[in-house]
């Protein structure tokens, strides 16, 4: 472990940008190793169906970060579970730190994403898993025939919360403006939904219960107006952070933390480039991620035999 | 192999509750995608702790009773028992490091 391993590319993220980029630069028989600090397939692998990737009507999250996990591995693509945790520059090599040792690379393609924010209010910490969840597919059905609040109103909280409306009775959606940001096709089903009925101009200011949680604490932003709403289950979903401190110094990113690339997916140090959720203007879509990860290696390929020929 | 073995709502009294043993119990069900990642995590934890902890699952879509009792809302949840009650609990998906830290965190004599 303390030994200091060489790869062609090295790859900081499991989602569909990392794993299409092994894929193309497995097939471009570099050395590739993929790290993932967490879960094969990153948000998708806690998404029930996706049924906008092209080719594929309808497809398990999960099972799509799986397949093409195995299908990146049939190329050559080495995968470990570790967490990156910095790069450092040797020459024209980057040294790239993770918890468990130190591998050197000719090309670093950093595909960390984005994690899911969190509302930052009173009883959120304590009343996870009793009753405050970000993935509704994991945690809805502990929650049958009970009254559930979904916050927000993006994509992922109306996918999320037409799931919940499986099992919960009713489904209040908070949210902080007054209209739906989420796709018109997703607006259409919650709005259609008899289950969900929604709260306008409203944000989250607590989360109370005795054991688990019963009652959110909420403020009409307009108004300013107080009140309070039943609840056993809050899901959160208020939008994602990049995940690219373990860069920040090294690469140039916006107020975000989203890392600034061009349209090749290069940074501004040679030989490091970021694909999917974690650069500036990701459409933050599965078929974006995986589109941007294989320009991303494709460029890598090309970045190694300028930068390393004889 | 050891394998962490299936138990029910109807089997968690002897197999759980009575076990000599220390019990990790891994809550789960098959539409959970993050479930499926721990759960491999889980039988490596079996194979190292073999003889010292017992591990089983319980499958919360066929043993809501049981999922009931110790309020689980989220899963992956592992909760360990010792002597029939729960010294510790991990939600959501973990590291192997982590569990193993957790694990041996709630083994340790209560009073050293």
């Amino acid at each position: 472990m303390t030994n200091e391993q060489h790869y062609d590319v090295v790859i900081s993220g499991a989602g569909p940008a990392g794993l299409a980029a092994g894929l193309y630069a497995a097939r471009a028989r570099r050395r590739t190793i993929l790290f993932e600090r967490k879960v094969t397939g990153g948000q998708i692998a806690l998404t029930s169906i996706i049924e906008n990737y092209p080719g594929l009507e309808e497809v398990d999250g999960f099972e799509l970060g799986q397949t093409m996990q195995r299908q990146a591995e049939k190329y050559g693509m080495e995968t470990a579970s570790t967490e990156v945790t910095g790069i450092e520059q040797r020459d024209r090599f980057h040294v790239v730190h993770t918890k468990d040792g130190d591998y050197i690379a000719k090309a670093v393609i950093i595909t960390s994403g984005a994690d899911y924010d969190r509302l930052g209010v009173p009883g959120e910490d304590a009343f996870i898993g009793k009753g405050v969840s970000y993935c509704a597919t994991c945690d809805a059905a502990f929650f049958k025939d009970q009254i559930a609040a979904v916050v927000g109103g993006g994509d992922a909280a109306m996918d999320e919360g037409l799931f919940v409306t499986r099992y919960a009775s009713q489904v209040h959606v908070i949210h902080r403006r007054d209209e739906l940001r989420a796709s018109r096709i997703l607006q259409e089903r919650a709005f259609a939904n008899s289950k969900m009925d929604f709260t306008w101009n409203t944000v989250v200011t607590a989360i109370e219960g005795n054991g688990a949680v019963e009652q959110l604490k909420l403020r009409n932003v307009v108004t300013g107006e107080e009140s309070t709403m039943d609840a056993s289950a809050i899901f959160i979903f208020i939008g994602h952070h990049p995940n690219s401190e373990y860069l920040r110094g090294l690469l140039k990113m916006d107020n975000g933390g989203h890392i600034y690339v061009n349209d090749w997916m290069e940074t501004n140090v040679p030989g490091i480039f970021a694909a999917g959720d974690v650069r500036v203007n990701s459409a933050r879509q599965v078929v974006s991620a995986a589109g941007d990860g294989a320009t991303a290696a494709i460029r890598a390929d090309h970045y190694i035999t300028d930068t390393f020929k004889e | 192999m050891t394998k962490p073995r299936e138990v029910s709502d109807t089997t968690f009294d002897q197999e759980v509750l009575k076990s000599s043993k220390p019990v990790l119990v891994d809550f789960w069900a098959p539409w959970c995608g993050p479930c499926r990642m721990v759960a491999p995590v889980v039988e490596e934890l079996a194979q190292e702790y073999d003889g010292r902890v017992e591990f089983v699952k319980v499958n919360t879509d066929d043993n809501p009773n049981t999922a009931v009792k110790y309020g689980i809302r989220s899963i992956p949840t592992l909760l360990v028992f010792k002597g029939g009650e729960p010294v510790g609990q991990i939600i959501g998906f973990r590291p192997k490091s982590d569990l193993k830290q957790r694990l041996d965190a709630a083994l340790a004599p209560a009073h050293p």
